[in-house]
């Protein structure tokens, strides 16, 4: 298997978005939080609007990641108050995570790590085989099924994850980061591919990136503070994802940079 | 590069030996020469290779049985955590006493056959086996159990589908050491009491004065270890091929 050092120009065919009709909006209600002493969040309410990209923008340790992780349900020690999804369950079978690191396991093929949540839930059937493979075949990665992750550059390692990601097809997916380790380009491109296979699916996806954030967001929130508060929506023209020469999205990256950096000296 | 650099130590070696031998005048009973030493191990190379047979058995009896039961206590150690807390301390507390002193022990139980030899080689290799895999399982890069955590995943796949291939590098280390050590149980063994064995034959012909006889096992049991311990290793590069690559062992 040859190992490709840039991922291909195209990445296929992306008419199968996988659509969620009533993809649940999350709604955190008086959220508190503590790790031992510091108070992360106190009395939070903020709403994930259903069905949208919703992207948190904010210095680094003001608690974003804490925020993914408390809707995910992997933090529940410590948590009061209501964390809700629209359609009214809670937790358990609702998120997709895809985190900064691919966490590609690195003795499973490109095809069994797509599969990983069927196999770990014990669903693992050829329907499933058939759409991982289908989802490959339109990120561009067809020939790399049966390649083990190590034979893969970033760029692909990190499309693999955000198609294990949908082959979840949760109705809610969290993002901590995703493509924050990768070359410009690359992360452009990926940010293409994940806007127009995720479309319809409520996501909410942390990010250092300004550019990012204005890419894909319908709605960007800058979270500061501790305990850590939510600016007003920033809600940038145009449905996502949004060319990076268009000249709103130019200026709103220098407004947002500035207020970025005008936190980082506070 | 490797097989040629090994035979040139090994030659090296045999050289410095011979002319240790020639210029200090040692006499055999002390000391044979390489020459006089292949010598006898061609002259008696029906019993050589029946012996050798039989501490290669011992071995890997050991080896499996051992491994089988150091993999299976670090296994019941991180799926039922409470059990952790008893069964360390006993695994630390069975390493305190040395093998060889409960060989004469292991003798008068398990009698003269093959089954002393199998038990003390289980005994030196079940702790290094128990304690590499444990270490493997207990530190799982917790991004994969978070992601499987989120992805609702049973808790018994969770061990087996990420916890168990996630520490069998750090198994193949041990089960590494393990090679190393277990002729040294089995042949202690033999030492102790037995009939059969390089172990024993070493010792009859140590008593003889059969001294060239007695290197010759030792060349024996030197190349059934080596060629036991670079089969594994090959091996678990083959097997574990996500393993790091540094943690191939360079001979």
């Amino acid at each position: 298997m040859p190992k490709l050092s840039s991922p291909s120009t195209s990445f296929g065919n992306l008419a199968t978005p996988a659509i969620q009709p009533s993809a649940p909006g999350v709604f955190l209600e008086d959220v508190s939080f503590a790790y031992s002493d510091e108070v992360i969040f106190h009395s939070l309410n903020f709403t994930v609007k259903s069905g949208q990209w919703t992207c948190l923008i904010g210095p680094s340790g003001c608690g974003k990641s804490t925020l993914l992780r408390l809707i995910s349900g992997s933090l529940r020690k410590g948590l009061s108050g209501e964390i809700r999804f629209s359609n009214g369950n809670r937790y358990d079978g609702l998120c997709a995570w895809m985190a900064q690191k691919d966490l590609l396991l690195p003795w499973l093929t490109v095809l069994d790590n797509v599969c990983l949540g069927a196999r770990l839930r014990g669903e693992i059937s050829a329907a499933k085989h058939e759409k991982a493979t289908a989802l490959l075949e339109d990120a561009g990665l067809g020939a790399y099924s049966d390649a083990l992750p190590s034979e893969l550059s970033g760029g692909m390692r990190q499309r693999v994850a955000l198609l294990r990601t949908l082959m979840e097809e949760r109705s809610v997916i969290l993002m901590d980061e995703p493509f924050s380790a990768l070359d410009a380009l690359t992360r452009i491109k990926l940010q293409d591919l994940a806007a127009g296979m995720v479309k319809g699916t409520t996501v909410l996806m942390v990010t250092h990136d300004p550019l990012e954030a204005l890419r894909l967001g319908h709605n960007i929130y800058v979270m500061t503070g501790r305990p850590a508060q939510m600016s007003k929506a920033i809600i940038p023209p145009g449905p996502p994802p949004r060319k990076p020469s268009d000249p709103a999205i130019v200026s709103l990256q220098g407004e947002l940079i500035d207020r970025l950096e005008g936190l980082d000296r506070t | 590069m490797n097989l040629v650099r090994l035979i040139a130590i090994a030659v090296g070696l045999v050289f410095i030996w011979q002319v240790i031998v020639l210029l200090t005048g040692v006499p055999p009973f002390i000391l044979p020469g390489p020459l006089s030493v292949a010598k006898a191990a061609l002259t008696h190379r029906g019993p050589l290779f029946d012996h050798a047979m039989t501490t290669l058995f011992e071995i890997i009896a050991g080896l499996i049985l051992g491994t089988l039961l150091g993999a299976s206590s670090a296994l019941f150690m991180i799926t039922f955590v409470p059990l952790k807390r008893w069964l360390l301390p006993v695994l630390v507390i069975s390493q305190a006493i040395p093998v060889f002193a409960i060989a004469p022990l292991l003798v008068l139980w398990l009698g003269y056959g093959m089954g002393s030899k199998i038990a003390m080689a289980v005994l030196i290799i079940f702790f290094p086996v128990t304690a590499a895999f444990y270490d493997g399982l207990r530190s799982t890069e917790p991004g994969w159990l978070e992601l499987a955590r989120v992805m609702n995943a049973k808790p018994l796949a969770v061990i087996r589908h990420i916890r168990i291939p996630a520490a069998l590098p750090a198994f193949a280390s041990g089960l590494r050491v393990a090679t190393a050590v277990a002729p040294i149980g089995a042949v202690v063994g033999e030492w102790v009491g037995s009939s059969k064995g390089l172990g024993f034959y070493m010792l009859h012909a140590n008593a003889r004065m059969q001294i060239d006889i007695m290197f010759a096992a030792l060349a024996v049991l030197a190349i059934v270890a080596l060629s036991l311990y670079l089969s594994v290793d090959r091996a678990m590069i083959k097997l574990v091929y996500w393993q790091k690559e540094e943690k191939e062992t360079e001979i």
